[in-house]
């Protein structure tokens, strides 16, 4: 198990790498990246940002509640900051199990709970020269008052 | 006692400040430093009850402090 804060580019072949071994069936690679549109709005990059310190014990509780719920300690993320061009990977997560569904069913679990808890944010930087950061929990309000 | 209120983000960028020390009465709670914070220039965008965390783990606003502590005003996140 290893997770971490980068400010480097990340690798998804060392980290899937990492968490090979002979008792795993399964790996599952997931790699979150920077797209071109959001929300309708030409975006030309995003800036990540994050308590640093509590973002990374975060990461750590989050891969090792993955461990213990779904078997395995072949679990690897990264989770980076700074600023990222179009296409850019800004979360990686790699897990390998023995079994196809408990990898994804730990690689899910790893990426729904970073976006839920880990203190870490993002600003948008648009093709018309603005900066926004932004609020997923207006964005939910706003379906719900649709609804 | 003092207590250091630390800000990140759109918060950071609404107050103008990323790091605050806060003076209350012993045995303050969080709920009541974030009263403090939203009487501050610039706070309007901060809600009632945001996210909190003590000392890097997240805290409910009934949580009581003590001198030295670190409480992070969270905005939403928006990792991944």
């Amino acid at each position: 198990m290893r997770s971490a804060i980068a400010d480097h580019v990340i690798d998804p072949a060392a980290l899937t790498a990492e968490v090979a071994h002979d008792r795993n069936g399964a790996t599952v690679l997931f790699l979150g990246t920077v797209r071109e549109t959001n929300d309708g709005r030409s975006v030309t990059g995003i800036e990540y940002s994050a308590y640093r310190s509590m973002a990374e014990r975060e990461l750590a509780a989050i891969v090792a509640e993955a461990s213990r719920e779904f078997g395995t300690s072949d679990i690897v993320v990264e989770h980076r900051v700074g600023t990222l061009d179009i296409g850019e990977v800004s979360v990686a997560i790699a897990v390998a199990h023995p079994h196809r569904g408990a990898a994804y069913d730990a690689s899910r679990y790893v990426i729904e709970h970073i976006k839920r808890r880990v203190p870490i944010w993002n600003r948008e930087h648009y093709s018309d020269g603005t900066r926004e950061w932004v609020d997923p929990t207006a964005h939910r309000a706003a379906a719900e008052a649709v609804r | 006692m003092t207590v250091t209120v630390l800000l990140f983000a759109s918060y950071a960028d609404a107050l103008g400040e990323r790091k605050i020390p806060i003076d209350v009465p012993n045995g303050s709670t969080v709920g009541e430093v974030v009263r403090r914070v939203r009487e501050m220039a610039g706070s309007a965008r901060l809600p009632t009850e945001p996210m909190v965390a003590v000392n890097e783990e997240y805290a409910k606003a009934d949580r009581r402090l003590a001198a030295g502590d670190e409480v992070a005003i969270i905005p939403p996140v928006a990792g991944g």
